[in-house]
């Protein structure tokens, strides 16, 4: 599995279809061929050999399972951790070299790490005192970041007399503050519970959009990376899969790992030849066929919802296991002739009846382009 | 839910008899410490309140002499009132040689705790105990060493000569500086591990963020650092003075006959000084602002324990 | 593959050349003290060959001698008696709630901590002169009690300690058993905080053997102990043989003291 050929490495190779326009004006930041090793007792591999470009005006998320490196490759963009090996670019320039506090790079960091001794206005000021702003200037600027996360009312609180979710507001006003080239969140709305968390998605949107500024966004949350994203990179393993719209990976997933990690997914044996597959259970279809996958035992995705309960004779005869029921929609467990399972996701109607006993025999079907051929 | 008349006696009675056999164990630790430590402290109080004996020990008359003499003197020839010189210049000296102790101690001091406290987390045990052995070993041999270093034909005089920055000896042996010194030497360690304890604590997102929003060394150092290890820095500031201003055994060692502190000014007093109500008052005057800054610090730590 | 730029959020610039000098400082005096004991010459400064001469003088001193073997019976008895005293009063203030008089104990059990040794020196000097006079008696028993009284707050610190880590399921679990309440103290309390008691025994030991101040005020004629015949000695022209009686006290102190670390930190 050779993750490299899916990103760009260079500035020569293609770049991914979201900034098609003029990439080298664009561009906020290019790591290229970053590497992290940590040596400690065993060695471990946090980042291996990542290439992105991240766009200007972005919202970018860093997608993973926890451990996959998300956080380190964050470190290093905001110069805490030194890369093993590779260069990073920010607006042109390589930063590699650069300490933290020269980056024009903030970080909202997952627990906040507000000033202890500070009140919530000094925290805001702090770095536009350290890059030695004027008074006036740093007195309008804090004046307009409270009112930006709402937090006018407390801002001679002491950091720990607010709650989570103000704790929450004032670390993205402190980072915000000095108009940073990029902002980096490592997962900022995990502490918080889960109505808060839904409102801060949106708040958070909505300061991307006001302020214009390149978020790079770290999640293990799906949904979230979903919902808020221009484009995801889903990483595993200290690899970056996939980087594409939150379409592109839910749709046309690159890999098994990113199909599975995202939503829910059936996957079916098939032997692909030409434009076609064929299932073990029989039935041959129509696919798109990705370019780097060549003929013969291949596995198809086909997400549950994109599959249907049919009464077509050439719909795949499959036997109904379980049939559970979850409010808007009922998953139904079915168990294919060839033994393999496979799951349908029927929405629910206001009036919904009929829906297969279990032990009954179903056949299953799926519109043109519901299946997705996977390298792995 | 109706209780018996007798409800909750059964309980009573057990809690008192808890309480009484805990009191009870205590009686052997409390004896000894009233009768040969805390209790003698009250009749240092009352020895305060008599009058010098002729050879030694006291008079059982009642006097406030030793008191208004820590302060003022009665000249022997025409009988006015003076400041007591000798008493102040001591007493600027053992102020004056605590606070520079200490702001010696807090300069190494403070390096040290970061430094043991960067150390890999398996290793830092092993930089406290360097540490912290030789101060469990014997004070007085720790201030020979000192005075084997700095006498006239001790070693660094002789490397001074050696290498050719000096002809002669310094005189460093009996000097204030002898004495400053070896109390930097010696209460070294209670600068260091307080602050540690405080460094341990300091969590290291701060700096990170500090550094993410674009301070200096220097600015992290002053803004975010130092504001929140103060509670160590203040802790081990007071367990450094209150000792030097006790101090008894590197001043006379190092300090000689001429150069006395606090302690020794006591210890005169039952000695050539033959003035025991004087020795015993100085001595309270002495406990008093120890107890004071000693509840100072009591109150900051359990402070901290409360917030953290 | 080296990493390239280095910086690190927990380095101050200075401060690990000003640590590394600070431990070689610790150290440099007390290592010099000991090179010169086995100085073969009488001079303290310049050497003169390798040589256990004052080590041989020092064991045939007769003062070195009976000083040395009054510091340690003393330092042996005020042990004892302070641990077993810390140890009943550690057993009474640990795994309770707050009963009436608890502070006061604290306090008390802590108050020689609190005061400076001159002043404690002094106020015994005061007392037992006094009673000397009366009674006429001088022996060893005004050190033995000062001695105790000050040892008792460093016995009770690990003891507590290692109490407060102890919860008592298990002489639950004893009683449960049909133990008795002396069985279940001897046989399941005791073992458990025995740790604890060496630690404490061995500081209250190290304690005593390191006095000087109280032992100067508290001595009667002839009653000098190690330290206190050291420093009546630093009055007098110094031989090495004084740098040879320090070597074995701070060999000896570290022995114990890096015992008592083990002790210590064998608990978890
Ligand atoms: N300072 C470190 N020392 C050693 N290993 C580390 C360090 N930081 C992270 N790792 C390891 O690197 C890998 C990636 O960690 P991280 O970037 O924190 O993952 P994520 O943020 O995606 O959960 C993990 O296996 C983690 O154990
Ligand atoms: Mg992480």
């Amino acid at each position: 599995m050779e993750a490299q050929a899916q990103v760009p490495v260079s500035d020569a190779d293609p770049t991914p279809p979201a900034d098609t326009s003029d990439p080298a004006a664009e561009i906020a930041i290019d790591a290229r061929r970053i590497s992290k090793v940590y040596r400690g007792e065993d060695e471990v591999r946090a980042l291996d050999n990542v290439s992105v470009t991240i766009a200007r005006n972005e919202f970018f998320t860093l997608l993973g399972p926890s451990g996959c490196g998300k956080t380190t490759l964050l470190r290093v963009i905001a110069g805490f951790e030194p890369p093993t090996a590779g260069t990073l670019w920010l607006n042109g320039k390589d930063i590699t070299r650069l300490p933290p506090n020269r980056r024009p790079v903030n970080t909202v960091f997952q627990s906040y790490a507000l000033f202890p001794h500070m009140s919530v206005a000094n925290n805001i000021r702090f770095g536009l005192e350290m890059l030695g702003k004027p008074k006036k200037q740093i007195d309008e600027i804090v004046d307009e970041m409270l009112n930006l996360v709402q937090m006018q009312a407390m801002k001679s609180r002491r950091t720990s007399e607010i709650s989570g979710g103000q704790q929450q507001r004032v670390a993205l006003a402190r980072a915000l503050a000095p108009e940073p080239e990029v902002l980096l969140l490592d997962e900022p709305l995990s502490a918080l519970d889960l109505k808060l968390r839904k409102e801060m998605q949106i708040e958070l949107k909505r300061l991307q959009h006001e302020t214009g500024i390149t978020f790079v966004f770290v999640t293990h949350d799906q949904e979230e990376a979903l919902t808020m994203s221009d484009r995801i990179a889903v990483m595993s393993a200290g690899r970056i899969l996939q980087i594409g719209s939150p379409q592109e990976i839910y749709q046309r997933p690159a890999e098994r790992f990113v199909a599975n990690f995202i939503g829910e997914s059936n996957f079916l044996d098939a032997t692909l030849s030409g434009n076609a597959v064929t299932f073990r259970t029989g039935g041959t279809y129509e696919v798109e066929r990705p370019a780097d996958v060549e003929d013969g035992a291949v596995s198809v995705l086909l997400r549950p919802e994109h599959a249907i309960l049919s009464s077509d004779p050439s719909a795949l005869p499959a036997t109904v296991e379980t049939v559970v029921y979850s409010g808007e929609a009922t998953s139904i467990h079915t168990r294919l002739d060839s033994g393999e399972a496979l799951k349908v996701r029927v929405p629910n109607a206001p009036h919904s009846g009929g829906l297969p006993e279990q032990g009954a025999p179903v056949r299953i079907g799926f519109a043109p382009g519901a299946l997705t051929v996977l390298k792995d | 839910m109706d209780l018996p008349e007798d409800a909750g006696q059964l309980e009573a009675e057990a809690v008192r008899r808890d309480t009484r056999d805990r009191w009870l164990m205590s009686v052997p630790a409390l004896m000894i410490i009233f009768l040969a430590a805390a209790g003698p402290l009250l009749v240092m109080v009352i020895y305060s309140f008599l009058t010098p004996g002729d050879y030694s020990g006291v008079k059982w008359e009642f006097s406030t002499n030793a008191w208004s003499s820590i302060l003022v003197q009665r000249d022997i020839f025409d009988d006015t009132l003076q400041w007591a010189d000798a008493h102040l210049t001591i007493f600027w000296r053992s102020v004056s040689l605590s606070i520079i102790t200490t702001v010696l101690t807090l300069a190494f001091g403070l390096p040290t705790a970061w430094f043991i406290s960067t150390r890999p987390p398996g290793k830092r045990e092993f930089w406290l105990f360097l540490m912290t052995v030789p101060s469990w070993t014997n004070l007085l041999v720790r201030t020979i060493a000192i005075q084997e270093l700095i006498r006239a034909e001790g070693v660094i005089n002789n490397v001074l000569i050696f290498v050719g920055i000096i002809d002669e000896p310094m005189q460093m042996m009996f000097t204030n500086f002898a004495i400053g010194f070896g109390m930097t030497y010696v209460y070294l360690p209670l600068m260091v591990l307080p602050i540690y304890a405080a460094v341990e604590k300091l969590d290291v997102r701060l700096l990170e963020a500090c550094y993410d929003l674009y301070a200096s060394r220097w600015h992290a150092f002053t803004r975010v650092i130092l504001p929140l290890i103060k509670p160590g820095i203040i802790a081990g500031s007071i367990l450094v003075f209150v000792p030097c201003l006790g101090a008894y055994v590197v001043p006379r060692v190092l300090g000689g006959g001429k150069n006395l502190m606090f302690g020794n000014l006591i210890e005169l007093q039952f000695g050539a000084g033959r003035n025991w109500p004087l020795g015993a008052a100085l001595s309270f005057l002495l406990m008093v602002i120890v107890m004071i800054a000693l509840i100072y610090y009591i109150r900051i730590t359990s402070q901290e324990r409360k917030d953290g | 593959m080296a990493e390239r730029s280095a910086f690190s959020v927990r380095t101050i610039p200075g401060f690990s050349a000003i640590a590394i000098f600070c431990f070689v400082a610790i150290y440099a005096p007390i290592l010099i003290l000991v090179t010169f004991s086995f100085n073969a010459g009488t001079s303290l400064a310049v050497w003169e060959g390798f040589s256990f001469k004052w080590y041989v003088a020092a064991a045939h001193n007769e003062q070195v001698q009976s000083a040395a073997l009054r510091s340690l019976m003393l330092a042996f008895v005020a042990a004892a008696i302070s641990t077993v005293a810390a140890t009943m009063a550690a057993l009474a203030t640990t795994r309770t709630r707050h009963f009436p008089g608890r502070t006061m104990i604290y306090a008390m059990i802590n108050q020689p901590l609190m005061i400076p040794e001159i002043v404690t020196a002094v106020a015994l000097l005061i007392v037992f002169a006094w009673v000397k006079v009366v009674t006429n008696h001088t022996s060893m028993i005004y050190l033995i009690a000062a001695h105790t009284a000050f040892c008792i707050p460093f016995a009770y610190l690990p003891i507590r300690a290692r109490l407060e880590t102890m919860d008592d399921s298990l002489e639950k679990a004893a009683a449960d058993l049909y133990a008795s309440r002396w069985h279940v103290f001897s046989r399941v309390t005791l073992p458990l905080m025995m740790p604890g008691i060496i630690a404490g025994l061995m500081l209250a030991f190290v304690i005593s053997m390191d006095d000087v101040v109280i032992t100067e005020f508290v001595k009667s004629a002839g009653q000098d102990t190690l330290p206190t015949y050291m420093l009546g000695q630093l009055r007098r022209v110094v031989t090495p043989e004084v740098n040879a009686i320090s070597t074995v006290v701070v060999f000896a102190g570290a022995v114990l003291v890096s015992i008592f670390f083990w002790v210590s930190s064998n608990r978890r």
